[in-house]
């Protein structure tokens, strides 16, 4: 049972390197033909630019919560091959349960980046109302569902959601994300059996970037791996080299191919790394060392990725500076439409509480709205 | 006397009870190397070693339970839960087993659990880092729930908890873990369970309220005082059991009670406290008594300063209740 009982070792980017982990990007700068999804030079390329955006939106997005202009942003700095490249495998009628770091799937499948902006201001304009947090975003025409912040949740929702599309023969799969810190959860427990026994179309897809916070990943299970985890659940399990988005691609579309095909859930553990700090309400200089960082750094995604199509003609440093400037551009010109835009008003405070608003609400909304205001905000 | 911060003083006292009580361990999410997201059990780590200040797996349940099995065993578990709005999880461990150990085993087992865990909004944390579940759990037969203020009461507090033989849920105030300062002696001492502290006299108004809200409510009552409304205000500082001698004598002076809390108003503490007040002060009581709450909604994450029982809507409570 090598690989079970074992105590998981320390987590390094080596560990990617292992046989039993899926790979396609080699260095010369080929795809091993037995992972690699053949996706189109058009994609590949849009997904690359795809990958920029989110990696310039983060650093922008820090530094609008170190000025004091967002509350809180929580970043995929290290996990965008990861996020990108399971988005990407999914088909148009396929739905995400996300956690909270994926805003680069969201942004994949359709959400817009000023509807994305506007729940980071907590704005009238939010899809959310600006009524949570930034980075709990909803996109339903995205097929993306509402994020809240405990662990774990949207894990077994996932499996509920997939079932009830089977019970309805629907050709649809849902792909969850989570932590790997999530797997300690009550509801990874519950999301695993269920979807196992019941076998519905459901991809569990396991970010295992190294981090809950503070707890390193080796303290979160005495498993070997997370995928191992599948095992016990009677679930196939497999684990890829998330910084690669090529094979990324490859085992969320088998597992995708699998559910539809009636086979059942897949457990998807990417090995990646969390390069920044938890949020931006986490200092990473408390618990871990730089020399980590920088050993992952030399297997950052994104570099990979562009490495990989320069070395095949699809990319060059002119390409680059032009989009780093358009996206550059994007990202300022919706920051500041978004920044603008007024909080929402004191009444939709007791909206969507329910489908409509009963007595006792009606009567608190007048109290708040005729008494005096807070002091520091600019409600209206 | 040295000044400390809340989390300095939970920090002290925690370090003081390790170091006299070798019984005491520390669970839960971050709470070993780094000490904690808000940083309160710092140092303690590097001091008394990764088996009594112990990291566990990002599980509420796994953390309640294993304090439960710990304390049968004749531990002092003090688990941390990260925020309270994740305490969730652990319902089922609180509700039904931490809560009813004594009860169900006529008394033949207990458990000596103290819950640690920050609770409040106004800190920008919208939905899930920002509730106050206390009534959740002050409805719960078997459970003590204790909320400090200041500093001194906070160190106090927890150390009377620590030693207490039932469990007890600790709730601190994290809008101000860091602006209450004061004194806080260097050596042993305990605050009572189940006593509230006159914190202002008065004869107009009595104001009740804990934790962060008390300061809202002071200055609530320092701006009353400016309109010829005189109150007395009560930290309760613990909830349950709750300290209704303090209250009807408070309210026989004044005969008008205004309660005050961040939680949602429906079956919020405040409900059980104007109920109490009811069954034991209803002759003295001069004007209806009134509640200033949270709203009846999730705890929203822009208008959070609207939604807070702030002094600028306790004020006019007040006012009215000593107009009526
Ligand atoms: C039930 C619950 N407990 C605690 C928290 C506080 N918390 C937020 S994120 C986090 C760590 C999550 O780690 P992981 O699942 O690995 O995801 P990652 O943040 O690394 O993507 C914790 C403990 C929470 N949000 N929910």
């Amino acid at each position: 049972m090598n690989g079970i009982t074992a105590t998981a070792a320390k987590y390094s980017p080596s560990e990617s390197l292992n046989d039993d982990v899926v790979k396609a990007m080699r260095s010369d700068g080929t795809l091993d033909p037995s992972n690699d999804p053949r996706i189109s030079r058009e994609l590949a390329v849009s997904l690359y630019e795809a990958m920029v955006r989110i990696r310039m939106l983060d650093e922008r997005l820090v530094a609008l919560q170190r000025q004091g202009r967002i509350g809180f942003h929580i970043g995929s700095y290290g996990e965008e091959a990861a996020i990108l490249g399971s988005a990407a495998a999914l088909r148009p009628n396929d739905w995400l349960f996300p956690c909270y770091r994926e805003f680069g799937a969201a942004l994949w499948r359709g959400m817009s980046l000023e509807s994305y902006l506007n729940n980071m201001f907590g704005n009238a304009n939010d899809p959310a109302k600006g009524r949570q947090m930034p980075d709990h975003y909803t996109c339903k025409a995205a097929k993306f569902t509402s994020i809240s912040s405990p662990i774990g949740t949207q894990i077994t929702q996932a499996v509920g959601f997939a079932w009830g599309a089977k019970s309805q023969k629907e050709d649809l799969v849902t792909l969850t994300y989570f932590g790997e810190g999530a797997t300690s959860s009550n509801e990874f427990h519950n999301g695993m059996n269920f979807a196992a026994v019941f076998k519905t179309p459901t991809v569990m897809f396991c970010r295992n970037n190294g981090w809950a916070i503070s707890v390193p990943s080796e303290k979160q299970t005495a498993s070997a791996t997370f995928a191992v985890k599948g095992v016990a659940y009677g679930m196939p399990s497999v684990r890829v080299d998330g910084n690669d988005i090529f094979a990324v691609i490859k085992v969320t579309r088998d597992a995708i191919l699998r559910a539809a095909a009636g086979f059942g859930p897949t457990l998807i553990e990417a090995l990646t790394y969390r390069m920044s700090g938890h949020s931006t309400s986490d200092d990473p200089k408390a618990y871990r060392p730089d020399d980590a960082v920088v050993e992952w750094g030399k297997r950052d995604p994104l570099m990979r990725f562009r490495k990989h199509l320069e070395m095949n003609g699809l990319w060059n440093e002119a390409k680059q500076v032009e989009l780093d400037a358009r996206v550059d551009a994007e990202i300022r010109d919706a920051i500041t439409v978004a920044e603008k835009v007024a909080p929402p008003a004191l009444e939709t405070m007791f909206e969507d509480v329910y489908e409509s608003v009963p007595w006792h609400l009606r009567e608190q909304c007048a109290e708040m709205v005729a008494g005096p205001r807070a002091k520091g905000h600019g409600g209206h | 006397m040295p000044q400390m911060n809340m989390v300095q003083a939970i920090n002290d006292g925690l370090r003081l009870e390790m170091r006299r009580d070798s019984r005491v361990v520390l669970l839960g999410e971050d709470v070993g190397k780094v000490g904690g997201v808000f940083r309160v059990t710092q140092g303690l780590f590097d001091e008394f070693g990764d088996s009594r200040v112990v990291d566990t797996p990002l599980s509420e349940g796994g953390i309640v339970g294993c304090a439960i099995g710990m304390a049968l065993y004749g531990l002092v578990p003090v688990p941390e839960i990260q925020f309270s709005d994740f305490i969730f999880p652990a319902y089922d461990q609180i509700v039904s087993e931490l809560a009813k150990y004594r009860y169900r085993s006529g008394g033949e087992y207990s458990c000596k659990v103290v819950i640690r865990t920050p609770v409040g909004g106004g800190i920008r944390g919208g939905h899930y880092h920002s509730q106050s579940p206390e009534s959740l759990f002050i409805h719960v037969a078997g459970l003590k729930v204790v909320c400090p203020s200041n500093a001194y009461d906070a160190k106090g507090l927890l150390l009377a908890s620590i030693r207490d033989p039932d469990p007890v849920l600790f709730f601190e105030p994290k809008r101000i873990y860091r602006a209450a300062k004061g004194d806080v002696p260097d050596g042993d001492y305990t605050v009572e369970i189940g006593k509230a502290a006159v914190v202002r006299e008065g004869k107009d108004v009595t104001v009740i309220a804990w934790g962060a809200m008390l300061y809202e409510a002071i200055a609530a009552a320092d701006e009353a005082a400016a309109n010829g409304v005189d109150c007395e205000v009560l930290d309760l500082r613990t909830l349950w059991p709750v300290d209704i001698d303090a209250i009807v004598e408070s309210v026989k002076k004044t005969g008008r009670v205004v309660v005050v809390h961040e939680a949602p108003k429906t079956c919020g503490f405040g409900a059980e406290l104007v109920a109490l007040i009811n069954e034991k002060a209803f002759l003295h009581l001069e004007a209806p008594p009134m509640r200033v709450t949270g709203f009846d909604t999730p705890f929203p994450y822009t208008l959070e300063m609207e939604y807070l029982p702030l002094a600028h809507r306790i004020l006019p409570a007040v006012m009215q209740t000593a107009q009526f």
